[in-house]
């Protein structure tokens, strides 16, 4: 009742390739957005910086992923590296080379990408899990030749602070504006994927990712398609490592962009929902959030028993605590919060009335 | 089917437990009754995970010297309340951390480097000083660029030449020092490479070799390095700059190639009990720098034990009272309520940040100020300016004997000039690009 | 000998003695992708926990009775980790298992933690730290030790794989799942199987690695060291686990070595996977990996 496919026709070819077809969709997704831009300037700086920046952050990242796990079906455990690139090559062109802000956040995207391009060759020719160890290789030389190079690690603190940041005349020094920054970019390359995952890209991917021998027979290209699945994945977490650095820590640091944060990238791509827009913000939201909330709740819980000492033991919990909570969840939708989401809708579908 | 709704029930009950919790609004721990000026001291913290030691061990001192100066009535009347936030050692949980309890603080412990670099910006915005005594940036001393960071003690650029002091005094003079080989093992992180550049001014003054040697991250494995360092560039010297376990690997891993452990020694990250113990024997001899005393022979730790610890109200098990990473967090309470001491004097109360800051920035901690504190011996007396933050102090120096750390005697300066000349160097440097 | 070739010679024997110790990681991830294809996360935090539960009891209980603790742990913990985290999952794809595993590593760091605290702790064997000399060359007492252990581990192994009927059976699961069940083979005993089996490696080389770095959280980390080890040796291969660990040891010894030195350090964690994608490139399943064969 709430959620309805019915008597929506689609008479024209616009309607039909529209991007939110069902009129509930598209209120849902127009009251999302007015809620990101409306609601803010209520929040907090807390809100703001403490949840929503890294939120967002991580979302774009994990969607970078998506295209290449979800989409192309390749894996790879090399994507905080493709984050620290962009990281880098933003700071260095926005800070050192005073190239305007909207254009170091595309360099650092297009930087990361060419990386991403060397980093992807070999899925041509090793598969599964091969594949996603091989790309560690790219996760330790990248890091090494950041730390190793003085030009791009400015100095032996391999870490370098952005100068103040405008966008035009406007300086980005609130926690406001920094969200507002970050929001604008996430949408802008959020609607780009969505249309990238249904043009003729992203069915190959899907092709390959389905049965690459059937796809390479129907005459897609296996090379071009996979590598340019390393490169937009790489592009969307350059440009994340951008926001990093412009939107949240202020500064690039190497240590921000290690293994754990490629495991933990992959991880907010599997429970999200592999082939899902919706499921990588979702995955984000889990893989970032929860820990948060768990760990409030088990240290409020702590004090009521009564805290002191047994510090220690309450934040070994929350370890524990998060750790169950991705088994139930896997156990409970294997295919990710995305496929839980749909679960929803198809019962809205006909509630209040069952069969 | 059945399973599925069990598994679907304790999903929700566990979502609902934690939603509830953390939404419910509980006490605060250590909160005194109500009626008089508290001050409220959020500290992100780790209690988990390879670094875990470090985190308690902070986490028990801080909150044991506030409880005894609250169980005397606090710092002019003003009592303490703290509390924790778990980080995990993880740079975004941590700047989640500092974002939560933020409207609270008037200091921050980042107790991490990530967290440290992640919090320079932020610190000057919220109007909260930043303490970051024996880690962070090392050219934070400059007051004029990093306003609201204080080392207070030693950084990693004084360390570095103490221990030069230190290797000239046992070789017979710094005349000595020329043809010696020295060896750095690092981890290959910033907080690894950070003394590289310190090194090789001193290599260039005094004549010695130097070559360092880094482990990627976590260092676990060191045989290679060991092999290289022993039986190729016949080190004189070897001195690890690791954190955590990595801290421990040297023991085995020397004592293959024959290395000894005399002329082995460690950053003062690598000095705590937690480091040496796992070795056991294999690590007697072992000499490190550190920034406090160490043992529980100080008037301050012996008033903990007295009185805190005598009424149950203790934050650590008793046994770790006295340790290396314990006596490091009193030190750290102890400058932060001298720091309020100093604002309230000042200006009154309540007591913010910019106070706070302003105690620090004219911090006197003398001799006299130190005893009166019952804190001699564990820091050498120390007085900050508004635009010399700290960070260029002596070292201590201290060898395991098999069941503890023992003091050496002496006060191991840094060759001041050379790491003010680098702190100016690479402030101007920062200044020319950032500000 | 000329100086060069003496340090080549002490790195590659250091660096095979080291592999060795990566091989044993490796043997677990080996063992538990061959029954159920599945990539364990889990097998670094398995390897902590076993060894911490060791530490713990051992001034109480001694050493045959600790050890018989821990076997019994880490056999209840496979039927735990199977009922709880793997059965509900069972046909699902592959990567939604592995992720299950991942969290089972936070549970199981987590729990350990909680129940035997977070200082590091010792772990001795008792064997002299001295060096022997051989040629000219150091060797570690305690590495020999190691090596032996692996290879009576390995050859208990083969022998349970070759000739035992439970271990024909997880070949046969390995082979096919379905063909398996269909002659009567239960699966979930083959992972309960697979998994203890797993555990016992892990307690394995937990003492031989704690033993060395002491035990602390960062012997889970250890686990990263396998993953070139796999890819070389191929990930369902017991043989393989040793050849691509001996490999490793070598490379990364011999790199730091010579290579290390041209270009500031630090390589030793990036040449292992540099000549594992050589490897790959000629055989993209590991030397000894079973070949997939694919069909459209």
């Amino acid at each position: 009742m709430l959620y309805r496919e019915c008597g929506v026709y689609r008479t024209t070819y616009a309607q039909d390739a529209a991007l939110f077809p069902l009129p509930a969709d598209r209120i849902g997704t127009a009251v999302l957005v007015l809620a990101a831009v409306l609601l803010p300037p209520l929040l907090g700086t807390y809100w703001l910086r403490g949840i929503l920046i890294p939120f967002l952050v991580f979302s774009l990242a994990a969607l970078g992923l998506n295209f290449l796990t979800g989409y192309a079906g390749l894996l790879s455990l090399g994507h905080a590296a493709f984050m620290a690139v962009g990281a880098y090559a933003g700071v260095i062109l926005y800070g050192r080379y005073a190239v305007p802000l909207p254009l170091a956040l595309l360099g650092a995207g297009v930087i990361a990408a060419a990386v991403g391009a060397v980093a992807g060759t070999p899925s041509l020719r090793i598969k599964g899990f091969y594949l996603a160890v091989a790309t560690l290789a790219a996760q330790f030389l990248i890091t090494w030749t950041i730390q190793h190079v003085p030009w791009i690690s400015g100095g032996v603190f391999a870490t370098i602070n952005t100068p103040t940041v405008r966008v035009g005349g406007l300086v980005l020094d609130t926690a406001l504006r920094q969200y507002y920054l970050a929001f604008v970019v996430v949408a802008l390359l959020t609607v780009f994927g969505m249309n990238l995952t249904r043009s003729r890209i992203g069915r190959a991917w899907m092709a390959i990712r389905d049965r690459d021998i059937a796809a390479e027979i129907i005459g897609i290209r296996l090379l071009k398609y996979k590598v340019l699945a390393f490169i937009v994945a790489a592009f969307y977490a350059g440009v994340a490592g951008a926001l990093v650095v412009f939107c949240w820590y202020g500064s690039a640091n190497i240590e921000e962009f290690d293994l754990v944060n490629s495991v933990r990238i992959l991880g907010m791509v599997i429970i999200g929902g592999m082939g899902s827009i919706v499921g990588s913000f979702l995955g984000a939201g889990f893989v970032t959030l929860l820990p948060i909330l768990v760990s409030v709740a088990v240290h409020k819980a702590g004090v009521l028993i009564g805290g002191g000492a047994a510090n220690s033991l309450i934040s070994s919990l929350e370890d524990l605590i998060f750790g169950a909570m991705i088994v139930l969840f896997l156990v409970l939708e294997p295919l990710g919060l995305a496929r839980l989401w749909k679960t929803i809708k198809d019962y809205l579908r006909l509630w209040p009335f069952p069969y | 089917m059945r399973m599925r709704r069990v598994w679907w029930g304790s999903a929700a009950a566990g979502l609902a437990v934690v939603l509830g919790l953390s939404i419910a609004s509980g006490p605060a721990p250590g909160a005194p009754s109500g009626g008089v000026q508290v001050i409220d001291v959020p500290q992100p913290i780790y209690r988990t995970g390879p670094y875990a030691a470090g985190g308690s061990g902070f986490a028990g001192g801080r909150e044991d010297y506030l409880a005894l100066l609250n169980s005397r009535g606090g710092v002019d009347g003003v009592l303490f309340r703290w509390s924790e936030c778990e980080d995990a050692y993880d740079t975004a949980r941590g700047v989640e951390c500092y974002e939560r309890t933020k409207k609270d603080m008037v200091v921050v412990w980042p107790s991490s480097t990530g967290i440290t670099y992640a919090l320079v910006d932020r610190t000057i915005q919220d109007k909260i000083p930043m303490v970051t005594i024996g880690y962070g940036r090392s050219d934070a001393t400059d007051g004029k660029t990093f306003p609201w960071i204080f080392p207070v003690l030693g950084n990693y650029w004084s360390q570095a030449s103490s221990f030069i002091r230190y290797i000239a005094a046992s070789v017979g003079g710094e005349q000595n020092l020329k043809g010696k080989r020295i060896a750095l093992l690092h981890l290959d992180i910033p907080y690894g490479r950070e003394p590289i550049p310190m090194f090789e001014d001193l290599s260039k003054q005094f004549g010695f070799e130097f070559h360092n040697y880094p482990l990627p991250a976590p260092g676990l494995e060191q045989s290679a390095a060991w092999v290289d360092m022993a039986r190729r560039y016949h080190a004189d010297y070897v001195i690890q700059w690791n954190f955590g376990q990595s801290c421990t690997v040297p023991f085995t891993a020397s004592r293959q190639v024959a290395f000894p452990i005399e002329k082995f020694m460690g950053v003062w990250w690598c000095g705590s009990e937690e480091d040496v113990r796992p070795a056991a024997d294999l690590a007697k001899g072992y000499v490190t720098s550190n920034f406090t005393g160490v043992g529980r022979n100080f008037p301050v730790i012996q008033q903990i034990l007295s009185t805190v610890y005598k009424s149950g109200k203790g934050n650590i098990d008793e046994a770790r009272v006295g340790t290396v990473y314990y006596n490091r967090g009193v030190i750290e309470a102890a400058v932060f309520a001298e720091a309020v001491h100093n604002g309230i004097k000042q200006f009154g109360l309540p007591v913010t940040g910019t106070k706070v800051r302003w105690g620090l920035e004219h911090l006197n901690l003398s001799d006299a100020r130190l005893k009166e504190l019952g804190l001699t011996g564990m820091i050498p007396p120390v007085t900050l300016t508004p635009d010399d933050h700290g960070g260029v102090s002596s070292a201590y120096f201290q060898r395991w004997d098999g069941k503890q750390w023992v003091r050496i005697p002496g006060l191991w300066q840094p060759y001041a000039d050379l790491v003010r000349a680098q702190i100016a160097k690479s402030a101007a440097e920062y200044r020319l690009h950032f500000r | 000998m000329s100086p060069d070739l003496g340090f080549a010679l002490e790195l590659l024997v250091s660096g095979l003695l080291v592999g060795v110790l990566y091989a044993m990681v490796a043997l677990g991830f080996v063992l538990i992708y061959k029954a159920s294809d599945v990539f364990n996360f889990a097998q670094g935090a398995m390897t902590f926990f076993a060894a911490l539960a060791l530490v713990s009891v051992l001034p109480h209980l001694g050493w045959p009775l600790s050890l018989l603790f821990v076997v019994v742990l880490m056999a209840a913990l496979a039927v735990v980790i199977e009922r709880v985290a793997l059965r509900p999952l069972a046909g699902r794809p592959p990567l939604a298992l592995a992720m299950s595993t991942l969290g089972v590593t936070f549970a199981l760091g987590g729990l350990a933690q909680a129940l035997w605290g977070t200082e590091p702790q010792r772990l001795s064997l008792g064997i002299s730290p001295e060096p022997i000399q051989a040629a000219g060359i150091l060797i570690n007492r305690v590495d020999l030790v190691a090596a032996g252990a692996v290879a009576i581990i390995v050859a208990a192994l083969i022998w349970f794989f070759q000739r035992t009927k439970l271990g024909l059976g997880l070949r046969a699961v390995a082979d096919d799942h379905e063909a398996a069940m269909s002659v009567g083979i239960a699966l979930r005993r083959v992972w309960v199987v697979a998994w203890t089996l797993s555990g016992l490696v892990a307690i394995a080389a937990g003492i031989l690695w704690g033993n060395r770095i002491g035990v602390g959280f960062a012997v889970s980390l250890i686990a990263l060291k396998a993953l070139p080890v796999l890819i070389i040796g191929g990930i369902d291969s017991i043989p393989g686990a040793i050849i691509g660990g001996l490999i490793v040891g070598a490379t990364e010894s011999l790199a730091e070595g010579f290579i290390g030195p041209l270009v500031g350090g630090g390589v030793q964690e990036i040449f292992p996977y540099l000549v594992a994608l050589i490897f790959l490139m000629v055989r993209p399943y590991g030397l000894f990996g079973r070949p997939v064969i694919e069909r459209v």
